[in-house]
């Protein structure tokens, strides 16, 4: 492989591995707060043992999240060089406040871990909050850097160099709040069905018990709500690239040539050589009504740039597909749920209703994963949107494959040694029999 | 004062506390090596306990320092990144497989002997984690490096393997060995576990004396530059002879056994070794060619990353502070949400069965 190949599958296979713990670390930490939020309210101890449990996955997660972040940290300069010499001026500004950020959520996970019988019941409950909130801001600031390299705000190019630089200007570009926003609902969506699903799948397990019912009600909720949320945020993002990053979004539709009331294609696969997308389902004036909220707005395609210059097309295509079809699965699933609570409580009876959470919890994380691939497969081959290519990025250091196959080796141990050891805590634990109703 | 020195400041001060916090983890990671007699057992209980609520926060002033370095200074940062490629794998390796086997260790719900095997590499990785960290130091100050972003470098053709980085090397997994043992003394709970650091305390610190003397030597012959730059900068004499009477004290200390008085001495002998060193790099990020002056960013993106330093530190101290006031003010009674978890387990079950 040469460089530029293995540097992107190292970053990538980097960053598909922390999206999956920062994700969980922005969500589970609210999950827990809530959890003793209403155990202190209710003195009901199932929300205290699960406060307790979604801690102890907090602190494993946290822990490899933590880890992996540092690889990050240090691949940006192992990796692009040339990139952190030109843009680090720029986009260090939101690196920097992360760093703040990291180190209150490190502090206050600490207080709230080791602190139960050391520290007073407000200020253990407020740890947890802070705890939530500075996940979420985390996952804003480091959004804050990617959305720049999609709009790159705050600077003037000179002959090559940035100059006139304003972080708080380039931190706050055009992208940033639609896709921050973007991100953290995209993270409680993920994390909230795939907690609910582990739950629903213990709850068909172990018979109907208070323990996985209070834990589907909280995590569901979270997942729900901010999927329902998801659909306009991700309106406004889009709208976001119709206007400045309209080949982004062509590449996404499958859109290749400029049109007039361009129609929304729903699946299909795109035929980059021959400029067309073909099996797609076609709803008339779509993408025009959903890019500009006109149905005669003219959409942009691909057709305005060489060949040379368009994303992977159709690997870009497909992700979209996967993320909305994801989404649109969910929303329907949150509804749903809202529509069975609000008729018949309590939703542990149904175990048709149980099943199907089971079956959709992943989909959460296949939409985060696949919508994290458009933004990033989107923007090629740019590293920051129209100004450096990737390839002009990347370092010339040889023996890259060293890092890439050292690096790859220990994630698979990471990450195979993390799922075995959350099933034995969750699933695994004898003790747990007890739960069940006899 | 310009922008670009005080900015240099606060890594530093990062790097310092670094040092002291992150650097004394590493240091009772490699006790766990020597943790040996009838007492093991209970050795490693006190360095768990030490180390579990507070590492995670003390490992995140070394992302301070590399946000702080790519954001103020990132030809400097882009530099180290493309000619000690090998090295900072290693580093990373270590980093990983420390933080990750520890808690994997702290979790871990099968046989025993997974969970020591565990237990191996959190000591070993967290004992060769400093090694490579001093070892970066010693190569960013030894000047044998060409530096530039174009030339190639490569994986194998190790820059920094040579007598002086790894005597740097030596010299800080020692001295984070003798600061761990130093502060372990004072969180034993009983005495003979506090003799057994003490012994270990002694044993490291006159160790890590003669690694600083050997540093010393090998800088005349390796790295001219950084030995002259402690010989003449004022900064560095000072800092070295407080380190020499910190060193003093902390010994005396140690001997005394008055260890809350020792583990101050050896903190203030760390700091002021760092700083030292600091000193005597000045103005030099990675010698010969980078200087803080060539490779920093414009004046105003050093004061914005200044202004948003003030207002994190703002937040970062006082919540630092509630952090040890917490967890190192009070002598250990354990954790208390593990001992607990069982307990409410049967409180659950009871409730279930009341219900039905």
């Amino acid at each position: 492989m040469d460089n530029l190949l293995t540097a992107r599958s190292l970053m990538g296979l980097t960053l598909a591995f922390h999206i999956i713990f920062a994700a969980v670390g922005v969500s589970l930490p609210l999950m827990m707060t809530v959890a003793e939020w209403r155990w202190r309210g209710t003195k009901d101890p199932a929300y205290l043992l699960l406060a307790k449990r979604w801690a102890k996955g907090t602190a494993i997660l946290f822990a490899v999240g933590a880890v992996s972040g540092t690889v990050l940290s240090f691949e940006l300069g192992l990796l692009w060089p040339r990139f952190m010499e030109h843009a680090g001026a720029v986009i260090g500004m939101p690196f920097s406040l992360e760093g703040f950020a990291f180190f209150t959520e490190a502090i206050f996970l600490g207080i709230y871990l080791y602190g139960w019988d050391r520290v007073p019941a407000t200020l253990h409950l407020a740890s947890g909050a802070i705890v939530a909130i500075s996940g979420a801001l985390s996952a804003v600031f480091v959004t804050f850097a990617n959305a720049w390299m999609n709009t790159p705000t705050g600077f003037d190019l000179l002959q090559g160099k940035f100059v006139n630089i304003h972080p708080f200007a380039a931190m706050l570009s055009p992208a940033a709040v639609p896709q921050v926003v973007h991100m953290v609902l995209a993270a409680y969506t993920a994390a909230g069905f795939a907690t609910a699903g582990i739950h629903g799948w213990l709850l068909l397990r172990r018979g109907r018990n208070r323990f996985d019912e209070v834990a589907i009600a909280i995590a569901l909720t979270i997942g729900g709500v901010a999927v329902l949320a998801q659909s306009v945020s991700g309106d406004a993002l889009a709208q976001m690239d119709a206007t400045r990053q309209p080949m982004k979004l062509a590449s996404l539709e499958g859109q290749f040539h400029t049109e007039k009331g361009a129609p929304l294609r729903i699946g299909g696969l795109p035929y980059p050589n021959e400029r067309k997308t073909k099996y797609a389902l076609e709803i008339p004036y779509g993408l025009s009504l959903l890019a500009f909220h006109r149905a005669d707005s003219v959409v942009a395609g691909l057709d305005q740039e060489p060949q040379s210059d368009w994303p992977n097309v159709r690997m870009v295509h497909i992700s979209f597909q996967i993320m909305v079809g994801c989404g649109g699965l969910l929303s329907l699933f949150a509804l749903i749920s809202a529509w069975l609570a609000w008729r018949s409580r309590p939703l542990g009876i149904h175990k048709t209703f149980l099943k199907a959470l089971v079956l959709v919890s992943p989909l959460g994380f296949l939409a985060l994963e696949a919508g994290w691939m458009v933004t990033e497969l989107g923007r090629q081959p740019w590293v920051i949107y129209k100004i450096m290519r990737t390839s002009e990025a990347v370092t010339s250091t040889a023996n890259v494959n060293v890092t890439f196959f050292a690096l790859t080796g220990v994630y698979f141990v990471l990450g195979i040694t993390v799922i075995w050891l959350l099933s034995r805590h969750v699933i695994g634990s004898p003790r747990q029999q007890e739960l069940e109703v006899s | 004062m310009h922008a670009d020195i005080l900015l240099s400041i606060v890594m530093l001060l990062a790097l310092v506390l670094y040092s002291l916090l992150g650097g004394a983890d590493y240091g009772a990671g490699f006790l766990d090596l020597t943790c040996s007699g009838p007492r093991k057992e209970r050795q490693r209980a006190v360095i768990a306990s030490a180390i579990q609520p507070v590492w995670e926060t003390n490992h995140v002033w070394l992302i301070l320092v590399v946000v702080l370095m790519f954001s103020g200074f990132p030809a400097a940062f882009s530099a180290i990144g493309a000619r000690l490629p090998g090295l900072l794998l290693l580093i990373l390796l270590g980093i990983v497989l420390r933080g990750s086997s520890f808690v994997f260790r702290a979790y871990f719900a099968g046989d025993a002997q997974t969970q020591v095997y565990w237990g191996r590499v959190f000591s070993i990785s967290s004992s060769l984690t400093p090694f490579f960290l001093g070892i970066v130091i010693g190569a960013i100050s030894n000047g044998s490096a060409p530096v530039s972003v174009s030339s190639r470098g490569s994986w194998f053709r190790v820059a920094w393997l040579e007598f002086f980085p790894l005597s740097v090397g030596l010299l800080s997994l020692c001295l984070f060995a003798y600061l761990a043992a130093t502060y372990l003394a004072v969180e034993a709970p009983d005495r003979e576990l506090q003799d057994d650091f003490r012994r270990r305390a002694l044993i490291s610190g006159g160790v890590s004396v003669l690694a600083a003397t050997l540093t010393y030597l090998l800088a005349g012959f390796y790295a001219p530059g950084i030995r002259e730059g402690l010989a003449s900068s004022s900064l560095s004499l000072a800092a070295e002879l407080g380190a020499v009477f910190s060193a003093f004290f902390a010994f005396r200390s140690l001997i005394l056994r008055r260890y809350r008085r020792a583990r101050v001495a050896a903190a203030a002998q760390v700091a002021l070794i760092v700083i030292g060193w600091a000193g005597a790099q000045f103005p030099y990020l990675f010698r010969p060619g980078v200087t803080l002056f060539n490779s920093a960013a414009p004046a105003n993106v050093l004061w914005d990353l200044l202004l948003a330093c003030g207002a994190g530190g703002l937040v970062l101290f006082p919540s630092l502070y509630l952090l040890l006031r917490v967890f190192k003010e009070r002598r250990g009674t354990g954790s208390g949400s593990e001992s607990n978890l069982q307990e409410d387990f049967l409180q659950v079950s009871g409730a279930e069965e009341r219900r039905t």
